[in-house]
């Protein structure tokens, strides 16, 4: 069996490997920012502000890059006119800043080597590694065809690299945004609703007067418009009802907080649906006008009473009815919000059906205080030819499995990449830009697995995680505050564009992705494709289609266009069509019907933790995003591990005190790798612990995030995968503590 | 005229923003803070109550640190805020002691270095950092002898309470609850 690819042998090897790698490069680690000894406060007039938008996360917050008379970036500022941020950025964006200084960064092309039968990474030049990666691309081709290239991504980088690789002839593409995350939602809604919720969220909170949240835990996932109109509508006393079964930020904010048993939230949800339909609570005019299939769905929740609803749930019924009556009073003000990670128990589809159905109920889909109508406007095309037919994508290994996957699912790639699991069509190498896959995707062995049954592996980052230990080659990333990218473009209450533009030349030998991705297709001999010589021509191109230019979008950083779509709103009795089979909302899914699935959601039961074992509940904490900020020195600052949080009557169990390290082990015998100190909290039920995602980092090149708490991802062996859209639920996962270090697993 | 800040604990989601605004806007170094979030859990599951606060120096009227600064630099300027010049503080850390609400901190270079209200903003008609940036909009603040301000127009309505009222300093962050 190969090993090459054994990344945690790799850094086990110690000095002579180490020595080898990321740090015979000799960086000496001293961030400019704070030891200049410079502590003055410099005025903003004093600096120049440069356009941007950020990437710290998904949001895409637009705002201010300044750069004072040194060069030196010294904040940033959200841009006041930006829908997304209205001028406040995140804490995250805020910290943004560390993502350039983080002296830990990759600062050179390395490339994989094994000296004396040890391996590391040997440094070298651009020209050397991206020819020998475009050689492995031609190789590749050459011998399968390029649809056994596959790219894994997210993010800005993605963008470019999609290009390339349509270009190229694959199509295989995913980003764990689909499987891992907000899936199941687009598809329940759009089986619903017709339209995909999309991000950012149309959800109208700052007009609400009731929001629910299902284990959404905005404030702690810093989804900034949402969080800042979160505010708003508590300013304008709204009515807040969280579900969940940790007393989480958005919870501690709330009129009721509903604390579950987890992995029943189906039953509560059909027993709201049951209220609202036998107290006729719902909105009958709009049910009528624009719904079908309710009288299907009046007979399904017949006997999803409340006091049905207790035994599973153990929320009480006078408080399900009493939540249910303040949603129907407030509607269509109302939202029962569709949350955002949500791939949790593999019926995940049929919950945000559910919530979609509770959502039409209350009549507040295309309403003042529900969800508006969200509008983008598209951004020209700059001309290039068009994409090669390729014979085949991630689809044709499915066999009619998951037909309502709308994007490449992550895991399926990951199972191509392995002979044994006998697909059809196999993937042969990978490019992956933006995303720490071991830390992302469930499973790890899966991972490791096809880490090592590919032949190479790519890896665009900005820093050294997880990922890049698998890497034959590194391609270093500037940050988004040193290079341009594409022009964001995001549904809103009015469409925007926003530009993203270097405030500062890029740091040590790194380099943006649209000029990696071009020089890969120029040696591939894709020139057709990059009839340009640098990304201002295509931006300055499609700008000036837009009605504006370069020069101007460097002076605004966004730019507001007028609707075109209609109205945010339905008009009183106005004729909708939704883009549904029907033209309706379908309480009654002629799709789920029509793939063999139930058309409406039913409860099923899941496997609860035996004795001894604790349900693992995983979040967001605000000044992070995933593992990727885990080094990000202003905002490891503010977090730099995370804890495991434990009821005081399970604490008094297993004697644990606040503080205390302890090792997890789940269901499966997996132990983390890392110690995690516990947190004794009143703010969780006795069912379940708690862990912030993103922790536990492996690479020891991570000066301040190795080894820093415990990873979530590696105790989530067992996997619950949603039939409609392979999402991997990851909630069905249980852990016990371990107080003495567990002793080290020699591998033979 | 008598600054102050007003903060919503209601609104508050203790997401650390106002703590990077402060150190990119002030240039502190990585370690230290200028503000800070505190999490106060009541009750017992499923009884529990969060109270989630954005603290920093409270700019008494009454200050202990500036009364006990032996050189003179921990000093009141206008609008009630108590700054460090830093020249002259030898850091001693006699104002780190008195300081009932630990608002200050020793600076690496040597010398005791807070929360300014961030003045130099305040001077060109530009609010503090941290009220600028909150996401949720939680930190009100300016002149409470004006009525219009921000400040004064949040605590009209609301019930607030000071920390450490006991210390007898006269704190001028209050605390909407």
């Amino acid at each position: 069996m190969k090993t090459r690819r054994d990344f945690i042998k790799i850094s086990a090897a110690g000095a002579g490997a180490a020595t080898l790698g990321l740090s015979s490069l000799s960086w000496n680690g001293v961030n400019k920012l704070y030891a200049s000894g410079d502590q003055e406060s410099v005025s903003d007039e004093e600096m120049t502000a440069h356009s941007t938008y950020c990437e710290v996360c998904f949001w895409k917050c637009a705002g201010w890059t300044y750069v004072d008379k040194k060069g030196s970036i010294r904040k940033i500022i959200g841009n006041q006119e930006d829908p997304h941020c209205n001028g406040r950025l995140c804490p995250r964006g805020t910290g943004g800043v560390g993502m350039y200084t983080d002296e830990d960064r990759l600062k050179t092309p390395l490339i994989r080597e094994t000296v004396n039968g040890k391996q590391g990474f040997r440094k070298a030049s651009w020209e050397e590694a991206l020819d020998l990666v475009a050689s492995k691309m031609k190789g590749v081709s050459d011998k399968y065809g390029p649809e056994a290239f596959a790219l894994f991504n997210h993010g800005s980088p993605g963008s470019h690299f999609k290009h390339l690789f349509h270009a190229y002839g694959s199509g295989n593409e995913g980003e764990p945004a689909w499987a891992q995350c907000r899936g199941p939602r687009e598809v329940g809604f759009g089986a619903t609703f017709g339209s995909w919720i999309g991000s950012p969220e149309p959800t109208d909170i700052r007009d609400t007067k009731c929001l629910v949240l299902i284990g959404a835990h905005l404030g702690e996932n810093m989804h900034n418009g949402q969080v800042q109109e979160m505010s708003t509508a508590i300013d304008r006393g709204a009515t807040i009802i969280t579900v969940d079964p940790r007393l989480s930020t958005a919870a501690s904010k709330s009129k009721y907080w509903l604390p579950i048993k987890p992995a029943t939230d189906i039953a509560l949800l059909l027993s709201w649906i049951h209220v609202l339909i036998y107290e006729e609570l719902y909105d009958k005019d709009y049910i009528e006008k624009y719904a079908v299939g309710f009288e299907q769905l009046k007979e399904h929740v017949k006997n999803n009473t409340p006091e049905w609803a207790y035994g599973i749930t153990t929320i009480n019924p006078d408080l399900i009815r009493k939540t249910a009556r303040e949603m129907a009073a407030a509607s269509p003000a109302t939202i029962v919000h569709p949350g955002r990670h949500v791939a949790w128990y593999g019926d995940d589809s049929q919950r945000e059906r559910a919530i979609a159905i509770l959502n039409a109920l209350l009549g507040s889909w295309g309403r003042r205080g529900g969800f508006y109508f969200k509008e983008a406007i598209s951004v020209p095309k700059f001309p290039h030819p068009k994409y090669p037919h390729h014979k085949w994508d991630w689809k044709d290994n499915l066999d009619g499995k998951y037909p309502l996957s709308a994007m490449g699912i992550t895991q399926e790639l990951l199972k191509a990449s392995i002979p044994e699991y006998g697909y059809k069509h196999q993937i042969k190498s990978w490019i992956v830009a933006g995303t720490n896959l071991p830390l992302t995707i469930p499973n790890k062995e899966l991972f490791q697995m096809a880490a090592e049954s590919v032949d190479f592996i790519a890896v665009v980052d900005t820093m050294p995680m997880d990922i890049t230990g698998y890497a034959d080659v590194i391609l270093p990333e500037c940050t988004y505050l040193e290079r341009y990218d594409y022009i964001r473009s995001a549904p809103h209450r009015e469409p925007s564009i926003a530009l993203r533009a270097p405030a500062v030349k890029p740091k040590y030998d790194t380099k943006p992705s649209w000029w990696i991705a071009k020089q890969l297709g120029e040696r591939l001999g894709l020139g057709e494709y990059y009839k340009y010589d640098d990304i201002e021509e295509v931006l300055e191109w499609q700008l000036k289609k837009m009605g504006t230019s370069l020069a101007e979008m460097k002076k605004i950083g966004v730019k507001k266009f007028p609707r075109k779509s209609g109205g945010l709103y339905l008009l009183p009795n106005e004729d909708y069509h939704f883009n549904t089979s029907t033209g309706k909302i379908e309480l009654y899914s002629f799709e789920f019907l029509d793939h063999g699935f139930d058309p409406m959601p039913n409860f099923t039961e899941h496997p609860q933790p035996e004795e001894g074992f604790y349900r693992l509940i995983y979040g967001r904490a605000p000044m992070h995003t995933f593992s990727r900020t885990s080094n990000n020195p202003n905002l490891a600052d503010l977090m730099d591990e995370n804890s495991v949080w434990v009821n005081p009557k399970v604490a008094d169990i297993w004697e644990l005190k606040n503080g205390q390290e302890v090792w997890l082990q789940n269901q499966d015998g997996v132990v983390s790798t890392f110690p995690i100190k516990v947190r004794v909290t009143e703010r969780i039920r006795w069912d379940s612990v708690y862990m912030v995602h993103g922790f536990g980092n492996s690479n020891k090149k991570l000066k301040r995030a190795y080894g820093r708490g415990a990873s979530d991802s590696e105790l989530i062996t067992n996997v619950m995968i949603d039939p409609q859209m392979g999402g991997t639920g990851m909630r069905g996962n249980f852990v016990t503590f371990i107080k003495e270090k567990p002793e080290e697993e020699v591998k033979s | 005229m008598r600054y102050a800040m007003a903060i919503d604990t209601k609104k508050c989601v203790g997401c650390g923003d106002c703590v990077v605004a402060c150190q990119t806007e002030n240039n502190v170094p990585i370690g230290y803070c200028r503000d800070w979030i505190v999490e106060n859990v009541a009750g017992s599951y499923p009884n529990v109550e969060v109270e989630l606060r954005s603290e920093r120096c409270n700019h008494c009227d009454n200050s202990p640190c500036v009364r006990c600064c032996p050189t003179g630099a921990s000093h009141i300027v206008e609008g009630g805020i108590v700054k460090v010049t830093h020249d002259e503080c030898i850091g001693c850390g006699a104002c780190i002691q008195s300081c009932p609400y630990d608002a200050r901190y020793s600076h690496p270079e040597g010398y005791v270095d807070k929360c300014t209200f961030c003045d130099h903003r305040l001077a060109k008609g530009q609010t503090t950092a941290c009220v600028a940036v909150c996401p949720t909009s939680c930190l009100y603040f300016g002149d409470l002898e004006d009525p219009n301000s921000d400040v004064s127009k949040a605590l009209k309505n609301r019930s607030w309470k000071v920390l450490a009222p006991e210390a007898g300093t006269k704190p001028q962050l209050y605390f909407l609850t």
